[in-house]
């Protein structure tokens, strides 16, 4: 880890100010991932800035029926939280799913959507990775992949993102609220927010440099059955091999996503009118473009099985 | 002591305090944070410096340049020792790879400098500065590659064992198997890394470490160094763990010296878990091949187990075959192994080496052959049980009751609802049951101990054997009380520090049974020294209640001492009865599973383990022995790999985010029952190992019962999902 300078800020505007200011340095707030990768040095800002106690820990109703997260409700109280639960299912469950109690507690709503890859060659300094170290190689491909990517994926990475959450929140329609640092707000669709590796896999989202999330906004509940589904090897505390999210309507419509294949949660709204022909219909819109590794080309079939399997409790 | 004759009746068999459940003496200390682990030594007298190591980022070849002048210039930095630095130096007599010194790089990680800092996270922060060439040469690293190449390893390990006429046989025979089986690499994965702080005095050393064998540790730490072993003193009472991977000298131990001694104060290393897998040993992985040959009525006539690994030159081979030379009858039969040379990390112990991964694979062919016989598998195994060496017919068992394990395991399960292959359903779960023989040597080590008697009638025994969460600081206090009469809470133990006598140290389940012989030895000359001073005959005095007594005189420990003290000192040694006889230890591992019909995602819904292994010392601390083998066994079966890199020579998932092993959520209902029996030819406690045990086995029942739920029959480790789903039924 290096040495770096901290500053706490207590509002928005103070936190991108003091980003604009100095553009090496990295906001924290539950630090669960930015710490690890500090220690290994993947991460080297010179300067954090804390934002633990900016006000932005509430959960509200918006105006058009929608919820308003804060970018630093844990994952724990958005979990627990009663409209969650009764509204949003979907993100509570696949929040449980997620890391364990303890990470939870610290983990926040803003950090999670900027979880990075768990790729083991990005997590080992020695050796070469585009998103580490851009332009220095790929070395997972060809390599052991049995956790990485089958979609969307590009000749310099084959990552994924780890993220539980960001998968229901794709499926729920999520908009993600930002602040730059010259005071301007926008609100980026989820889908928008995490960006495919393509030739540049170390540009993960569609954050600007500084700018800062505020929160998330959910638009008004759809109902529907709302089903998380982990598939991992071990019961808990693991990173998906594949991961479905879905709201089920009771027409057979829906939206799903899916967490584990692609370097951001995977979902293709066309493929969602194959829904009433069911899982391999499907799965196989879904997945069209997909370029497996012998190793991991078993996701191919999880994934149908995943969706099959969710559908069926969905109608059950 | 010398032990040559089977044990007969003698003090332990008071069983006052021995084979009671008494909670572990050390207990308290674990739970209060009081026990002083490796890294947690603190004199406040002294300034410790923290040092860091740095790996190699190459699998094979030379370093040919390490620039440390941004590293040393760094805060807080007050040296660097590179391997350069202190050139070639003497390997440990049991380190296969070097650990330390000189250009030459055998594996990824390997150390080759350390960083020393006033802080951890300066040594850490400054170790990122170093920079280092390479000329990296070429290596093999694939196993089922180099196969072909693969040689018969030194005959001391026994490589090829034969008796009558397995081709023949098994041409002849009317049903027959004949599979492959793969196990892959695992690390141990112990909750402490390895750790250790070296402090000089002049030309003495202490180093505080994490060892399971003080001595071993000792002599090799000296070689390496280049030193008198009398001048090195090794303290490791609390040990966080080792199932093998700190049975040899490791290379904090050596990095935290030569750091001391390079910035003239104590110094801590401990490796980060990252560098764990690859800078230390590991379990290697196997290829495997097993034929049986039997009659229709389930006798077996022919069986032949070959066995493929690799390491590095000079290193040996797994040795899996080892209990299918005594597991199953059958009067023809071969075992063969094959060593390949291989440039990854080396490959050594890794708790109950051979028979883990043998086990993992021969309880499965097994289970195979008793399907193809059309044969419950129970009914199978006891068809073909020996109480003799099927090698050497002449030669017995001590005592062998594998037939005992199974049944009273079946009748507990309930086996007998056992259904056939992927028939049983519970909403989207398959449901299967599995069984599979445990079967590990009993292995005997000599082993020294002191024990004092002072006068406030407190037993106060030191050798240098370990705890490694084992429970020896318990069974060692039993041990000792029993003998002397007096109850644990007047017993004092004093482990793992090199001034005490030499032990036989926590490794091959030898531990337990060993260590505490080794105490009834030297309390059996404590015994003497009492009767001696009292002036009673040793042969008819009484130890019991705190007082000794001859007949009508009773003394209590405490005036017997005298202001002055007794001690006793001996060490257990063995004759010639594991020659004569087998000893070996026996359970049945029954697991049911149930697998996801969409994902097949396996899950164990209950375990059940009945182990044979002799008089059990302590039925908590062996309980808890067993169930961490079971679940260290539903990690091999079902999750633990090191993923190698065949291109770069390293196992890629090197932390415990990558390595998975078994969380709470994965281990359901465990039960384990201990078979009531003693073996006189084991020891004069009449115990044996069970550590160990507990594992072998235990995979190959969660792998039969993955083949009962689902009919698909897996044998390449561990069973993970991507195995099954291709072969699942259609759900959608």
């Amino acid at each position: 880890m290096r040495a770096f300078t901290y500053e706490r800020a207590s509002t928005v505007e103070a936190a991108a100010t003091a980003a604009a200011q100095n553009p090496d340095a990295k906001f924290i707030a539950g630090g669960t991932n930015l710490l690890d990768l500090m220690k290994l040095e993947i991460e080297k800002p010179s300067h954090l800035i804390d934002v633990n106690g900016i006000s932005l820990g509430s959960i509200e109703k918006t105006q058009d029926g929608g919820l308003r997260i804060g970018a630093l409700v844990r994952n724990t109280d958005l979990a627990a939280d009663e409209t969650v639960r009764r509204d949003y299912a979907l993100l509570s469950r696949a929040l449980v799913a997620g890391a364990s109690g303890q990470l939870r507690n610290k983990a926040t709503t803003a950090g999670n959507l900027l979880q990075r890859t768990r790729c083991p060659y990005f997590y080992d300094p020695n050796q070469p990775c585009n998103k580490r170290q851009p332009g220095s190689g790929c070395s997972a491909i060809g390599g052991v992949t049995r956790q990485l990517g089958v979609v969307g994926v590009s000749d310099a990475c084959i990552a994924t993102h780890p993220s539980d959450m960001a998968v229901a929140m794709r499926a729920l329609d999520a908009m993600v609220e930002t602040v730059k640092p010259d005071g301007a707000k926008r609100a980026i669709p989820i889908a928008d927010f995490h960006r495919l590796p393509g030739d540049t896999p170390h540009i993960e989202t569609a954050l600007e440099r500084g700018e800062f999330i505020t929160g998330v906004t959910l638009p008004a509940p759809v109902g529907g059955k709302q089903i998380y589904r982990k598939v991992r090897d071990r019961a808990s505390y693991a990173f998906a091999l594949v991961s479905v999210a879905a709201v089920i309507q009771p027409d057979g419509s829906g939206n799903v996503a899916v967490g584990g294949v692609a370097h951001k949660p995977w979902r293709v709204e066309a493929a969602e009118t194959e829904l009433p022909k069911g899982a391999r219909a499907m799965a196989s819109a879904l997945l069209a473009d997909a370029r497996p590794t012998e190793q991991n080309k078993f996701k191919i079939r999880l994934t149908e099985r995943t969706i099959g399997a969710v559908l069926s409790e969905a109608r059950g | 002591m010398q032990f040559d004759k089977p044990a007969t009746t003698n003090p332990i068999d008071q069983l006052k305090v021995v084979g009671k459940p008494i909670h572990r003496i050390d207990g308290e200390l674990k739970t209060t944070g009081r026990a002083m682990y490796a890294y947690e030594w603190h004199d406040p007298k002294l300034r410790y410096a923290y040092g860091y190591p740095v790996g190699s980022a190459i699998a094979k070849g030379q370093v040919t340049s390490i620039e440390s002048a941004a590293a040393k210039k760094a805060p807080g930095v007050l040296g660097v020792v590179t391997a350069l630095d202190v050139g070639d130096l003497q390997k440990g007599k049991l380190n296969t790879a070097k650990l330390f010194g000189g250009s030459e790089i055998q594996h990824y990680h390997q150390a080759i400098a350390v960083v020393v800092a006033e802080t951890f996270e300066q040594a850490r922060s400054a170790a990122a500065l170093i920079r280092v060439d390479y000329a990296p040469e070429k290596g093999a690293f694939d196993l089922k590659a180099e196969m072909a190449n693969a040689e018969t390893p030194d005959p001391s390990t026994e490589p090829d064992s034969s008796a009558g006429n397995f081709q023949a046989a098994f041409a002849a025979a009317p049903v027959t198997l004949e599979a492959e089986y793969a196990t892959p690499d695992q690390s141990h994965a112990m909750m402490e890394p390895h750790a250790s702080i070296a402090a000089w005095d002049g030309d003495e050393v202490t180093v505080w470490t994490s060892s399971q064998m003080i001595d071993w540790w000792r002599s090799d730490f000296a070689i390496t160094l280049g030193m008198d072993k009398e001048k090195v003193h090794l303290m490791s009472p609390f040990i966080g763990g080792g199932f093998g991977g700190k049975l040899f000298l490791r290379v904090d131990a050596v990095l935290a010296a030569f750091a001391a001694k390079a910035v003239g104060r104590p110094v801590k290393v401990t490796l980060p878990r990252p560098l764990i897998p690859n800078n230390t040993t590991h379990r290697p992985a196997t290829i495997q091949r097993i034929r049986i040959g039997a009659e229709r009525d389930g006798k077996i006539t022919a069986i032949a187990h070959e066995s493929w690994s690799g390491d590095l030159p000079g290193g040996g081979p797994e040795t899996a075959v080892m209990q299918t030379r005594l597991l199953y009858a059958g009067e023809n039969r071969m075992t063969a192994m094959k060593l390949a040379t291989l440039d990854l990390p080396e490959g050594n112990a890794m708790r109950a080496p051979g028979e883990a991964p043998g086990l993992m694979a021969l309880e499965i062919a097994v289970d195979e052959m008793a399907e193809k016989l059309g044969m419950d598998p129970i009914e199978f195994r006891i068809k073909n049980d020996t109480q003799v060496d099927p090698e050497n017919p002449e030669r017995p068992f001590s005592h062998r009751d594998l037939i005992g394990c199974l049944k009273l395991g079946a009748a507990k399960f309930g086996w007998d609802k056992r259904t056939r292959p992927a028939t049983r359903r519970e909403g989207n779960w398959m449901i299967g049951v599995g069984v599979a023989a445990a079967f590990r040597n009993n292995l005997v080590m000599p082993s020294g101990a002191r024990v004092r008697l002072d006068q406030e009638g407190i037993v106060t025994v030191e050798t240098d054997m370990t705890d490694i969460g084992t429970g020896s600081y318990t069974i060692i206090a039993q041990t000792a009380a029993e003998m002397m009469g007096v109850g644990v809470d007047k017993v004092a133990v004093q482990l793992g520090d090199s001034r005490f006598p030499v032990s036989a140290g926590s490794g091959g389940q030898f531990g337990a049974n060993s260590a505490t012989s080794g105490v009834y030895a030297a309390c059996v000359k404590l015994r003497d020294a009492v009767a001696s001073k009292l002036g009673f005959n040793s042969a008819d005095v009484v130890f019991e209640n705190g007082e000794v007594r001859s007949g009508n005189r009773a003394v209590a420990l405490a005036e017997a001492a005298g202001h002055e003290g007794l001690v006793g000192e001996d060490m257990i040694e063995w004759g010639d009865l594991t020659k004569t006889h087998q000893q070996s230890t026996f359970g049945g591992h029954f697991v049911e599973v149930g697998v996801d019909i969409a994902t097949g995602e396996t899950r164990i819904r209950r375990m059940l383990a009945v182990c044979a292994a002799g008089r059990i010392l302590n039925p908590i601390t062996a309980r808890s022995q067993v169930i961490g083998a079971m679940t260290m066994g539903a990690g091999g079966a079902l999750l633990e790999e090191l993923a190698v890199d065949t291109r770069r020579g390293f196992f890629v998932n090197h932390d415990l985010a990558g390595y998975e092993v078994p969380v709470h959520a994965d281990i359901p209902h465990q039960e384990v029952v201990f078979m009531d029996e003693t073996d006189p030819y084991s020891s004069p406690m009449k115990a044996k190992g069970v550590g160990e045990l507990g594992l072998c086995g235990v995979s190959a029942a969660i792998a039969n019962a993955i083949y009962n739920a689902t009919g698909v029959r897996v044998r390449h480790y561990p069973i993970t999902l991507d195995k099954l789903i291709g072969d699942l039924p259609d759900v959608a």
